[in-house]
This record gives C-alpha cells, sequence and structure tokens, in this order.
C-alpha cells in the first residue's frame, strides 16, 4: 500500500484555503439578494473577498479549521490502521505548515496537544469497505462556532407543537435556526438527520453536509421539505452574520434514518457558510481532487 | 466609515452608534476564554494567586486596555518554532462564551472595544454605557482579510493557553468591523432577536 501522507496534506490545504465552487456561487447569489448599503451585503462583500484571498494566497478561510471529519470508503484489502497512521501524520505536518489551527484540546486538562492529534476521535475518521475501486476520501472542516449552535430534538415536543411527523421536523428545525441567530456565521448549511439515536443521528446529519448545494433530496416529500425549510429559515430575516437581512440559510439538506419504536430523534448540524468540504480520489497510482 | 485609533476616548465611544461601519488601527490584544477566566480569578475576583509570570502579563497588559481594545480571536499563528509570530488567519470568535466575564473585565480595566462575531447580552449590554464602551462586530470567517491588517505581532502572554487561547498584543492598520452594541442601549442582536423570533411564531402558528 502506498503511503499517502503527502496526498493527505494536499486534501487538508486545499479543504482549508479553496471554498467549493458550489457554496462560493450560493454565497454570490445571495449577496445578490441583499439591499445595496446594507450591512448583510456589506458582510457577504468581505466574505467574498475573503474567499479569494484566501485561495490566492493559500491561507486559511476561517482560523477556526475545526474539527477535521474523515469519510473514507475504501475497497477490500487497504489497512485502516495504516491509513488512520497516514491520516494522523498529515493532519500534524498541516498543522505544522499553518493550514490548520492546533485544536485539540483535553477536556480534563485544558491542555492543548499542539499539533491537532487527540483522542481516537480527534480527528474523527469514518471508515467504509466499498466494492468501488477507488479509495475515496472526503474530508469536512467543521469549527467549533457553528457546532455549538447544532441542535438535538426528541419529538414530540410540546413547547414546539412538534408531533412526530415532517410537520413536527419543520418547527424542530426552524426553532434551531432561530436559537442559532447569526452565532454559527451564517448564512449557514443544515445538515439534518431524522431517526436514528442520540449518535447515529448527529454522525448522520454531518454526513449529508457532503452532499452538494442545490443537489435536491431523491424522494420528492423531503426535497420539497428542504425547499421549504429553505425559505421559512430566510423569512426569519437573521441574515448574514445575524445583522439582519434576506440570507439566513444557504440550503437545508435532510437524511431519513430508521428508528426505535420509542424515539424520534432531529438532529440539526448547522456548517457555517465557510463550508469547508472537498474530496480525494485515489485510482491506481493517481491521486485526483475532483 | 469611522477611522478609530486605539487608545479611543470616552467621546469618540459615546459618539459611535449601531450600525456604524468602523477601521480600527493600533495596539489591540487577543483574549477569549481561558484569557477572560485567567483575568477574573487572578486579578478581579483573586481567587488564585497571581505567580511571577501573571503579573508581569498584568503589568504589560493593564496600559494596553485602558481605553483599549480586546478582541475574541484564536488565530492560526505561523513562525512558532523561531518566534519570529505572523498572524496567518484571525476572524472573530463567538463572543457570547464570555458574556458570564465581559463586563466586570470591561469595568476593571476600562476597556474602549470589544471586538467579536454574534454578539453579546444584557450584561455587557450594560456595561457598554456605564464604562463607556462598543462591541464591534468582525466578519466571522473572514480570517484571511483580517490577517492581513495585522501588521505585527507584538508579544504572547499565557502561551501555555495553547495558541488560539492566548494574549496575543497586536498592531493593526484599518481592522474592519460594524458598530452592533453601542455606549447608549443599542444592540442589534436584541433588535434581530425580537423580530425573528415575531417571524418563528408566525411560522409556527396553528394552522
Amino acid at each position: 500500500m502506498t503511503d499517502l501522507q503527502a496526498a493527505f496534506v494536499e486534501l487538508i490545504r486545499r479543504t482549508s484555503t479553496d471554498l467549493p465552487d458550489d457554496v462560493e456561487q450560493a454565497l454570490r447569489a445571495a449577496r445578490e439578494r441583499e439591499a445595496p448599503g446594507s450591512a448583510a451585503r456589506g458582510a457577504l462583500d468581505t466574505i467574498l473577498e475573503n474567499v479569494a484571498l484566501a485561495r490566492r494566497d493559500s491561507t486559511p478561510i476561517c482560523q477556526d479549521t475545526g474539527t477535521p471529519i474523515f469519510f473514507v470508503r475504501h475497497p477490500e484489502g487497504w489497512s485502516t490502521r495504516a491509513l488512520r497512521e497516514q491520516i494522523r501524520s498529515a493532519v500534524a505536518e498541516a498543522t505544522a505548515r499553518a493550514f490548520l489551527r492546533p485544536n485539540a484540546v483535553d477536556a480534563i486538562s485544558g491542555k492543548n496537544s499542539g499539533d491537532n492529534l487527540g483522542d481516537d476521535e480527534f480527528p474523527t475518521i469514518h471508515f467504509e469497505e466499498t466494492g468501488d475501486p477507488d479509495l475515496t476520501v472526503d474530508l469536512i472542516l467543521k469549527g467549533g462556532g457553528c457546532e455549538n449552535v447544532g441542535a438535538q430534538y426528541a419529538l414530540p415536543h410540546a413547547a414546539l407543537g412538534a408531533g412526530r411527523d415532517l410537520e413536527g421536523v419543520r418547527r424542530a428545525v426552524l426553532d434551531a435556526v432561530h436559537r442559532a441567530q447569526g452565532k454559527g456565521c451564517a448564512p449557514g448549511i443544515l445538515g439534518v438527520a431524522v431517526g436514528g439515536d442520540r449518535g447515529s443521528s448527529f454522525q448522520r446529519s454531518k454526513k449529508e453536509l457532503l452532499r452538494p448545494l442545490g443537489q435536491a433530496h431523491p424522494d420528492p416529500q423531503l426535497a420539497t421539505l428542504e425547499r421549504n425549510l429553505t425559505d421559512q429559515a430566510n423569512q426569519l430575516r437573521i441574515g448574514p452574520m445575524g445583522f439582519g437581512g434576506r440570507s439566513t440559510v444557504l440550503g437545508v439538506q435532510l437524511a431519513g434514518m430508521h428508528r426505535l419504536p420509542a424515539s424520534f430523534f432531529v438532529s440539526v448540524s448547522y456548517m457555517c457558510w465557510a463550508h469547508r468540504r472537498r474530496r480525494m480520489v485515489v485510482r491506481g497510482e493517481r491521486v485526483l481532487y475532483p | 466609515m469611522r477611522e478609530l485609533t486605539i487608545p479611543i476616548e470616552p467621546a469618540a465611544i459615546r459618539a459611535l452608534k449601531v450600525g456604524d461601519p468602523v477601521r480600527l488601527s493600533g495596539r489591540m490584544v487577543t483574549g477569549r476564554d481561558a484569557a477572560h477566566k485567567w483575568l477574573i480569578e487572578t486579578f478581579i475576583h483573586k481567587t488564585r494567586v497571581p505567580e511571577p509570570a501573571d503579573q508581569e502579563a498584568y503589568a504589560a497588559l493593564q496600559p494596553l486596555l485602558r481605553g483599549g481594545a480586546i478582541y475574541h480571536c484564536g488565530p492560526v499563528v505561523a513562525g512558532l518554532e523561531s518566534r519570529a509570530y505572523r498572524f496567518v488567519a484571525a476572524g472573530p470568535t463567538t463572543s457570547t462564551r464570555e458574556e458570564p466575564y465581559q463586563a466586570e473585565v470591561m469595568d476593571h480595566f476600562g476597556i474602549a472595544a470589544v471586538i467579536g462575531k454574534g454578539g453579546m447580552g444584557p450584561k455587557t449590554l450594560q456595561a457598554c454605557r456605564r464604562v463607556p464602551t462598543v462591541y464591534l462586530h468582525a466578519i466571522g470567517g473572514a480570517a484571511a482579510l483580517i490577517a492581513r491588517t495585522v501588521e505585527r505581532v507584538l508579544a504572547v502572554y499565557k502561551l501555555e493557553f495553547g495558541v488560539p487561547e492566548a494574549l496575543w498584543v497586536i498592531e493593526v492598520r484599518d481592522f474592519p468591523a460594524v458598530v452592533t452594541m453601542d455606549a447608549h442601549g443599542g444592540s442589534l442582536h436584541a433588535e434581530v432577536e425580537a423580530r425573528s423570533k415575531q417571524e418563528l411564531d408566525q411560522l409556527l402558528a396553528p394552522a
């Protein structure tokens, strides 16, 4: 098996410094919707200027380079232990090269490890064996500000009038957007899982953030709810950075799961406008960054 | 656009209103969660005995913070090994976590500007009137752009807190921000929160 450490460093560099095109286009469209001269439009102008600068200078878009979350899909025969070691070495190297901020803080002692390596969950790495001949690695860098405004609801929820159905999901998601205000760096992207247990539900909500913006859910019922939630969240007029304005979210991405008869969780992962996600594909000897 | 030079006079702070865009120049200090806890425990409530390094940091920070600016920021810093520090990415962090501490820190040091993102609560807003202080909102995530306004890193204190949590003394030029809480009780955050709650109530009204 080839050593992919350098390839992983490049994946991290791209993710931290080069915002995906679909996100940038959505930010441009959001800018056009805001009134000329408004604080909201000014914020989006600054954001777009920053995106261009970070790309040009190869420096982090945001100083909070977050939790690195890797989704690794590999063919049969790859050593996940070796891949984990290579990913961890790459994370430490990318930190030394200032593509990442040292973010791994021991919650008990308060000590920052200095190299972004913590326990087995930091960085987070999900492995899955597939029948595909390629090795595909998706990386999301998810900052703490937006992670802090994520929310999980157990339905029914009396105060919200939210029952165990899609109307209940709608109510829970809008409540989460209102509670977040601008603190998750609006306009955000919501990954929402319906079902699962508390752990699997949040994990699934993050995985849903890998879907490109504007790609509708294959289930027409959920696709409609995604559109309605996006429109209604924007009616709250929280706006970019919470300054007030028309763009509060750039998109809502739902995932349905199975659940226990007793449980009905709605898990909302809020991703900031700096939606840093990139992919790397290893095809034979070649490493691609599509 | 208001140009502000740190230290900032109380009259200049009182002249600012919610919505004013500003450009800041001069020396400011970064400080976030660990820094606020440390300042409160060691120098304000004095529940912790200061070590010589704490005293030294305090002596250096006190004159910088009088009429000065504290920036809620955990930067990405290059040059850690050579100590030729350079800010690479330096956007604001969410300020609301400092709400339990901020007012007392503002009172103690006479801070003129608190800079961060997301806004702060009623306790800080009251202190803004008293000190006087303004809350300046920087653009969250605009880290590359803001780092370019940092001309020099002058010193660092409490680096043992880790790079993001240390107190960095920096010299900035034309640092961009917007006044979202002023010294007259105005808060854009309270306004937006109240208005969006009305919208939410309509969207959640029984059909």
